[in-house]
């Protein structure tokens, strides 16, 4: 009986989703209806709230510093992705040319995607140092700036400074993911295109790119969302500062919520990026299905 | 590079460019590309052997180190709680590792092979679970941990770890298992074999590769995961290694650049040399995981 009910594709699968089910309705699906109603109530750290329906909402769109952080959080994502996007192409494109010692440049070239971000960004938090930076020195004794840059000092400045850092960080999951799409373009359509005598735009801009597209969906949604979420390059290097000016929605809500104890407040934060993150999953997902026509051509 | 046939063939069309072209359009561009991104490790390794007194620079060369010190590896190891940091998130990664992937391995199976009723919805719902980002989870999350007693406790960590591993593994090695021909487990079904017997001796030997991939992806993202163990641990010996040396090391406006990056070097090196070994699975996890 026991056996034969074991072999019920249904009662066993069930058997075999239990574990990650288990964890998944728990620590996942469960903190975020939590999350919803945390955030439509005045929770704070150690006591217990009350339903206040959308006055966290209406509070904080009416609140400058989220108005500020919700801006900071469009142009951080905006800029970076796109820097992140024409900068990875080009080195994907670079990568697929025929160089030598290409693994190995391809295992060093994505050691900024790996190395934990909270200790690469110690090191740029150096690298941008007020006092002491290399990166102002050396534009000093090149003789191209008389004073030192203040990286971090400045509202605009610390917006480029954190723009740039994410750029490193993440030009490396964009090629290589780009890269291994453009392996799997045939080498005979370029032949073809060469003896009909095509520039290399025309190259790039009929073959390689409509060839892509499917996967440069995929890619961007991806590194849209990890930007969009960031929290950890923010929070070492400066905590969003100066002024707010760097503050994204996620420290924000880091902020509110944990140092400032406003669990509720802090939640609405958090439930305010959903909307975008769905616009992302939806792209995402019709990416997806476009890619199905060609799958037959994937390793 | 000798003109033979051969070589002329393995060399695709590049014979259509000349050298000097070759240097502007492909070698100036990479060399500035890994100038560029490895440039922040050479000098977070440089500035960890410094002695103090170069950390100035004003007057030497500051790309060079003069007389290189093993001090602020000493400072930090035996003066910070470093050591312990290590073997927290040793453990926490490990752990959390592990059950991601036995979790992973039962869930991907069932729906890529079982075929359950709702196998297919099933799926879909990993993949969103995957894009569910830690940063709008933490607050309730951190609520959760509290009342369950785990707060400050390395428990915290490898519970919630999973709630990002479990998505992604599992999605990845669904791409495995739909690799395997459909045929052999036919066979082994034929021959009497049980569901779990294919599962231990088939699909899972056959899946290692998968299995590798999987496991070093949820190793490398436990070991640099910041938000969860910035709010769940609060006491200073319990902490991770990205959050211990960017929270422990720092004394009030006292800036110990030399202890921090020697940490910062130390706490890269477990992923670095994990990853260095499996690059390859690495590249094809990563690459799967967007592509399939």
């Amino acid at each position: 009986m026991l056996s034969r009910s074991l072999n019920n594709s249904n009662v066993l699968g069930l058997l075999f989703m239990l574990p990650a089910a288990i964890l998944l309705v728990f620590f996942l699906a469960y903190p975020l209806g939590l999350g919803i109603w945390l955030g439509s109530t005045d929770t704070s750290l150690g006591g217990t709230g009350h339903w206040v329906g959308l006055d966290n909402y209406i509070y904080l769109i009416h609140d400058p510093i989220a108005r500020l952080a919700l801006f900071n959080t469009i142009f951080y994502t905006v800029v970076a992705s796109v820097i992140k996007f024409g900068l990875g192409l080009w080195l994907a494109l670079v990568l697929n040319q025929r160089v030598p010692f290409k693994t190995l440049f391809r295992s060093l070239v994505l050691l900024p995607w790996i190395v934990p971000t909270a200790l690469s960004a110690l090191a740029f938090w150096w690298l941008y140092d007020a006092q002491f930076s290399v990166i102002s020195w050396t534009l000093v004794k090149l003789g191209l700036i008389n004073h030192y840059i203040d990286f971090l000092g400045t509202p605009w400045h610390a917006r480029f400074s954190v723009i740039g850092m994410n750029i490193w960080r993440g030009i490396p999951f964009v090629a290589i993911t780009l890269l291994a799409g453009l392996q799997t373009i045939s080498p005979a359509l370029y032949e073809a295109a060469a003896i009909d005598g095509v520039t290399p735009w025309q190259k790039f801009r009929h073959i390689t790119f409509p060839l892509l597209t499917p996967i440069i969906a995929v890619v961007m949604t991806f590194s849209v969302l990890f930007t969009f979420t960031d929290f950890q390059l923010i929070y070492v290097l400066t905590r969003g500062g100066p002024l707010n000016a760097t503050h994204l929605m996620t420290t924000l809500s880091y902020q509110r919520a944990i140092t400032g104890g406003a669990l509720g407040e802090g939640s609405a934060l958090a439930i305010m990026m959903v909307p975008f993150l769905l616009a992302a999953i939806l792209f995402s997902y019709f990416g997806l299905q476009r890619r199905a026509w060609q799958r037959g051509g994937d390793k | 590079m000798s003109n033979t046939v051969q070589e002329r063939e393995t060399q695709g069309m590049e014979f259509l460019q000349s050298l000097p072209r070759r240097w502007v359009t492909i070698y100036i561009p990479l060399a500035i590309f890994v100038f560029v991104l490895l440039f922040p490790f050479y000098w977070m390794v440089i500035t960890s052997f410094k002695p103090d007194a170069q950390l100035g620079m004003h007057s030497t060369n500051p790309f060079w180190v003069v007389a290189p010190t093993l001090q602020h590896f000493k400072d930090l190891i035996f003066n910070t709680p470093f050591p312990e940091w290590m073997l927290n998130t040793l453990i926490i990664a490990i752990s959390a590792t592990f059950i991601s992937l036995f979790a992973s391995v039962f869930a991907a199976y069932a729906i890529e092979r079982l075929r359950f009723q709702g196998a297919k919805q099933v799926g879909v719902a990993i993949f969103f679970a995957y894009l569910v980002p830690p940063s709008i989870l933490f607050i309730p999350l951190a609520s959760i941990v509290f009342q369950l007693g785990l707060f400050d406790t390395r428990w915290a960590l490898i519970l919630t770890y999973p709630t990002f591993l479990i998505p992604f593994c599992t999605w990845l090695l669904m791409g495995y298992f739909r690799s395997i021909p459909y045929e052999i487990e036919e066979c082994a079904l034929i021959d009497g074999a049980t569901r779990w017997q294919i599962l231990t001796k088939i699909i899972l030997p056959l899946a290692v590769p998968g299995l590798i991939s999987a496991g070093i992806f949820a190793f490398t993202l436990s070991w640099n995961e910041y938000i969860y163990a910035l709010t769940f641990i609060s006491s200073t010996d319990a902490k991770t290694v990205a959050v211990g040396v960017v929270t422990g090391i720092i004394e009030g406006d006292v800036y110990h650049w030399g202890e921090l990056m020697a940490g910062a070097v130390l706490g890269s090196v477990p992923v670095a040399i994990v990853y260095s070994f499996f690059v390859e699975y690495y590249v094809s996890g990563m690459t799967g995981a967007v592509k399939e």
